[in-house]
């Protein structure tokens, strides 16, 4: 049924993402893409891979930006996917069926047998989050790792979405954004983590960390210049010119 | 949004068929719809086939069409699903509505309670079908072009007008109609694109209502600019809903939309309309096909000027 689930779901999994932390370098789209490869939404096809014009589905997108926070510009990498959303279009619009939220952890999935490939749910998502399979005639989307975060095969710690697990930097968290005392929870209330697009109301469960206000940099030379170690680094400054 | 011709032509070619059923129903209820087999026989089936064709080629843009009967069962929440169920559902009593004027009615002042019946009831699913066509883009927020009221009642009234515009011509042809069917296309025309200036003086004056800065949670008014994107390729999201169409190339479309799709016409239909005989079957003929043409291009223009909220991640800095 593509009707939202008439009550809020009990647990919403979601990812808190740092904006402050992450450096770009694609490793948890990498991952991404090769746990999905073999995993639910099975296989992620890529066109002329190896050729001029590769194309191909991934659920996890690094953007870099330039943005001007707190009077300064910096470079902010963004890694994009499925937000999960609680009042998510893209399964009230979908024709069949194919599309549903889960009512126990408000996980938003595509049911490929259903999927008629109308492409609807790709319109109706502000984010950008699904991807259309040419191949296989049907509509791709982030699971959150359903086949890691609930699978008893892997060791309790391994049990995060495979983005997660990966990032070398920690700038991504998952938990659950229903409970106020969960980890993500406390991340967001500290940080003041923030939906993205808020005004289209689709109530996105993932939240992001905004980059930090900067510290005043000043060069530790100059803050010693007056100081006797200034003074003897001025001295070798001379003694090596 | 990409203008991918099959759904240009489903949304142009069933509008038309059912702009027809639903001007054929009114005309059965006012006791103006001829029972000339010569006008009646190709007026309804080149309604059922501009309807049928439209669907089909709105089958063909699926990537599993094997599975449309899936599509009928989400009616509850998805336009699309509604527009489905719709499409059917207006089959059944505009079929027998057709069967009942083509072999049962001799006298078109007086068609019977039953066909009178099948009329009003052709009449309002095709309004209800092509409203649903509309709202499957007017229920979409991430595309501020589209998620506007004017956009169903474009679609209804071109709709309309262009069913109007084939119906005066096969009537011209015909010599069923006498020029009224004709003045309807008129009037029509004039009211659609009156509601399209409007549309698009609308979408040109709107204000952006989602930045980068929210898309990418930055603060509010702060200035962000795309500086690398994921991929060196252009990817689905960019095919699909990346699709940019130069301001001076749409202003030149718009203006070939309102000469093709309105001065034509409307000079045509006035000057049949003060003609008679060849003269007019000539002149409803080049008000159809110009019309048509202007109505194509129109459609063309729905899509292409329409901008999805993803493009604020892939360079644009305001939707």
């Amino acid at each position: 049924m593509t009707d939202l689930p008439s009550k809020a779901p009990a647990r919403k999994l979601g990812l808190v993402i740092d904006l402050d932390t992450c450096v770009g370098c694609h490793a948890c789209a990498v991952n991404c893409k090769e746990w999905n490869s073999g995993g639910f939404a099975a296989p992620l096809t890529d066109t002329d891979p190896y050729g001029a014009e590769p194309d191909g589905v991934w659920f996890n997108r690094v953007h870099s930006f330039e943005a001007d926070t707190h009077g300064k510009g910096r470079t902010v990498h963004f890694p994009r996917s499925c937000l999960h959303c609680d009042n998510a279009l893209c399964v009230t619009v979908c024709p069949t069926g194919a599309s549903y939220k889960r009512e126990e952890d408000g996980i938003v999935l595509v049911d490929e047998d259903k999927c008629i490939g109308c492409k609807l749910c790709s319109w109706a998502c502000p984010y950008g989050a699904r991807e259309y399979d040419a191949n296989e005639g049907v509509m791709k989307k982030c699971t959150l790792c359903i086949d890691r975060i609930y699978n008893q095969n892997l060791e309790e710690a391994q049990r995060v979405p495979a983005c997660v697990s990966t990032c070398p930097v920690s700038a991504r968290h998952f938990g659950d954004l229903a409970d106020p005392e969960s980890d993500v929870s406390r991340l967001v209330a500290d940080r003041g983590g923030r939906p993205l697009m808020p005004e289209l109301d689709y109530a996105p469960v993932n939240r992001y960390l905004p980059p930090r206000t900067y510290r005043s940099q000043q060069s530790p030379l100059n803050a010693t210049a007056d100081s006797v170690e200034g003074k003897f680094l001025q001295w070798v400054d001379r003694l090596l010119s | 949004m990409h203008p991918a011709y099959s759904v240009i032509f489903f949304t142009v070619s069933s509008g038309t068929g059912y702009g027809m059923l639903f001007l054929m129903s009114v005309l059965a209820l006012i006791g103006r719809l001829s029972v000339d087999p010569w006008f009646t026989w190709p007026s309804f089936v080149i309604a059922f086939g501009l309807v049928t064709l439209g669907l089909l080629s709105s089958l063909l843009h699926l990537g599993h069409p094997e599975r449309f009967l899936k599509a009928l069962t989400q009616w509850r929440s998805s336009w699309l699903s509604r527009e489905g169920v719709l499409a059917i559902a207006t089959y059944g009593p505009s079929g027998l509505f057709a069967l009942g004027w083509l072999f049962f009615v001799t006298d078109a002042q007086n068609p019977g309670p039953i066909v009178g019946l099948l009329a009003v009831a052709t009449g309002l699913l095709c309004i209800a079908t092509v409203f649903s066509t509309s709202m499957i883009y007017a229920s979409l927020k991430p595309i501020p072009q589209w998620f506007r009221r004017d956009v169903s009642t474009g679609y209804l009234s071109l709709s309309f007008a262009s069913g109007a515009l084939l119906l005066g011509a096969i009537g011209a042809i015909t010599g069923a109609t006498a020029g009224f069917v004709s003045a309807v296309a008129l009037v029509g025309l004039i009211v659609a694109f009156v509601i399209k200036a409007r549309y698009w003086r609308g979408i040109r004056n709107a204000l952006p209502t989602v930045t980068a800065a929210s898309a990418t949670g930055m603060d509010q008014g702060a200035r962000v600019r795309s500086l690398d994107l994921p991929h060196t390729e252009p990817n689905y999201l960019q095919k699909e809903m990346g699709y940019h169409v130069a301001r001076k190339h749409g202003d030149k479309l718009r203006r070939v939309s309102y000469v093709a799709g309105l001065g034509v016409p409307v000079l045509a239909l006035i000057v049949g309309l003060g003609s008679g005989g060849g003269a007019a079957i000539v002149a409803a003929v080049i008000a159809a096909v110009s019309g048509h043409l202007g109505i194509v291009v129109e459609r063309w223009l729905f899509f292409a000027e329409a901008t999805h909220t993803v493009t604020l991640y892939y360079g644009a800095e305001s939707v």
